[in-house]
């Protein structure tokens, strides 16, 4: 058998789950949609002692709105994310970023919650949840905090989450009605994990000038980046190519890419300042390409 | 609380039948229904999700059998490629690959058609591109797609 050895539990509700969590500690793993984990295990990358099934927490499943809020059960499938009206109503770049993932089977199976907790830098939802600064909740056996996506990511495949909590929610502000989204990857296949995404959101005034905006890069850095530069650049810019231009500049030199088998750290940049302009000129609604 | 073990019982509907085993929990879905059940139309590929070769549906929908623990089926309702024909009669599908000449050495066959399936049975249009679209997740080495699309396309087209 492929996967070393281990011990599994399936607990039926969130409380089992945390005094799992709280019993077996950095010896225990927490099995979401296993899109990555069981890959790893059956390398044998990775070895937990306990695996602790959180599919059958049915009370993780859920996507709700909240006045303003969007709230999203850690264990929600991208496809449900992908096709929830009442996602759509309130963020709908979170079914465009949705519809991105891998392929079909492995959006029926993977979860928003299992996907920010593996922290993989290129990956669509870490994105999402730093473009939009998404509020994520940790719960443990004793204790629930609310810690901000910008801050939850701390290098590729790490999270600040401690041993014994849980990623149990992601929180997004719904978007504004004056306010537009741009999502743009590099990918070689549809299905493929992107080699660059630039995620952005901003909003306009009446006359049409920026008045805020929000964007972020995936697959560039050790963790998606949010581009604080960008928001002084558009404020006031009404699409000008000279305004998306200085905004992918800042986001190209904001980033410290990597060089692997997919890309080159120099490629990675330049397709960065492509990608964000690309993403700017959708929210701008300037038509154009859209990949 | 439940206790962590390394051994389970678990019982599943799989093409219709209910199965009952005690299995080590760290047994692959894919694992379990060929080794196990002697299903071999299910392949192992890649054991990385990658390849699309062990698709199977599960409670409707198709999932990768080689990222999943074959506990993690328990309750649940799985098919594979061996309850697609009924009474020696392909299934539509199997009919629109057999005509469009859709398969030359057959691994990635049984994949194909579990991820075509879930796109007959989930208001598919038969768009060419919702079509490709769905398919890359499943490698084929032979083929060149075209024709795995194009049975995809004339299965979904006998449907409407």
């Amino acid at each position: 058998m492929k996967p070393p050895n281990f011990l599994y539990a399936a607990p039926r509700s969130l409380d089992e789950a945390l005094a799992l969590a709280a019993a077996h500690g950095s010896d225990a793993m927490l099995l979401a949609g296993g899109q990555s984990l069981v890959a790893a295990m059956n390398f044998r990358f990775i070895a937990p002692k306990v695996l602790i099934d959180l599919n059958r927490v049915s009370e993780l499943s859920f996507i709700r709105r909240e006045g303003d809020r969007l709230h999203v059960g850690a264990m929600t499938r991208h496809r449900a994310l992908e096709f929830s009206k009442e996602a759509i109503d309130a963020e709908p770049l979170l079914a465009r970023a949705a519809s991105e993932i891998g392929p079909l089977a492995i959006r029926n199976r993977g979860t928003i919650g299992g996907s920010i907790a593996h922290a993989h830098p290129a990956a669509e939802w870490p994105l999402i949840a730093v473009a939009l600064n998404a509020q994520l909740t940790l719960r443990s056996a004793s204790q629930s905090r609310s810690i901000p996506a910008r801050e939850f990511f701390v290098g590729p495949i790490r999270n600040a989450a401690a041993a014994d909590e849980i990623l149990t929610e992601i929180v997004f502000r719904s978007a504004e009605s004056n306010s537009r989204f741009g999502f743009c990857e590099l990918s070689r296949r549809p299905s493929d994990l992107p080699i660059v995404a630039v995620a952005c959101r901003i909003s306009l005034d009446e006359a049409g000038s920026c008045s805020a905006a929000t964007l972020a890069v995936g697959g560039a850095d050790e963790v998606p980046l949010h581009i604080g530069a960008v928001e002084q650049i558009l404020i006031d810019a009404r699409g000008e190519p000279a305004a998306l231009q200085e905004a992918a500049d800042a986001a190209a030199s904001a980033v410290a890419p990597r060089t692997d088998v997919h890309a080159s750290a120099n490629y990675r940049r330049r397709m960065v300042a492509v990608m964000t302009r690309r993403a700017l000129g959708q929210a701008f609604g300037l038509g154009g390409e859209s990949a | 609380m439940s206790q962590p073990l390394d051994r389970v019982s678990i019982r599943f509907e799989l093409n219709g039948q209910k199965i009952e085993r005690e299995i080590p929990v760290r047994q692959l879905l894919v694992d379990f229904l060929r080794d196990d059940l002697g299903l071999i139309a299910t392949r192992v590929g890649c054991e990385q999700g990658a390849c699309g070769s062990c698709t199977v549906m599960l409670d409707g929908v198709s999932v990768r059998s080689c990222l999943m623990f074959a506990v993690q089926a328990d309750g649940c309702e799985v098919r594979t490629v061996e309850g697609l024909a009924q009474n020696s009669v392909m299934h539509p599908l199997q009919q629109a690959f057999w005509d469009n000449h859709a398969l030359q050495c057959g691994f990635c066959t049984s994949g194909f058609l579990m991820t075509a399936l879930d796109l007959t049975e989930h208001g598919a249009t038969g768009d060419e591109k919702e079509i490709r679209d769905a398919l890359s997740g499943n490698l084929c080495r032979c083929t060149g797609y075209a024709n795995i699309v194009a049975a995809v396309q004339s299965a979904l087209a006998g449907k409407r």
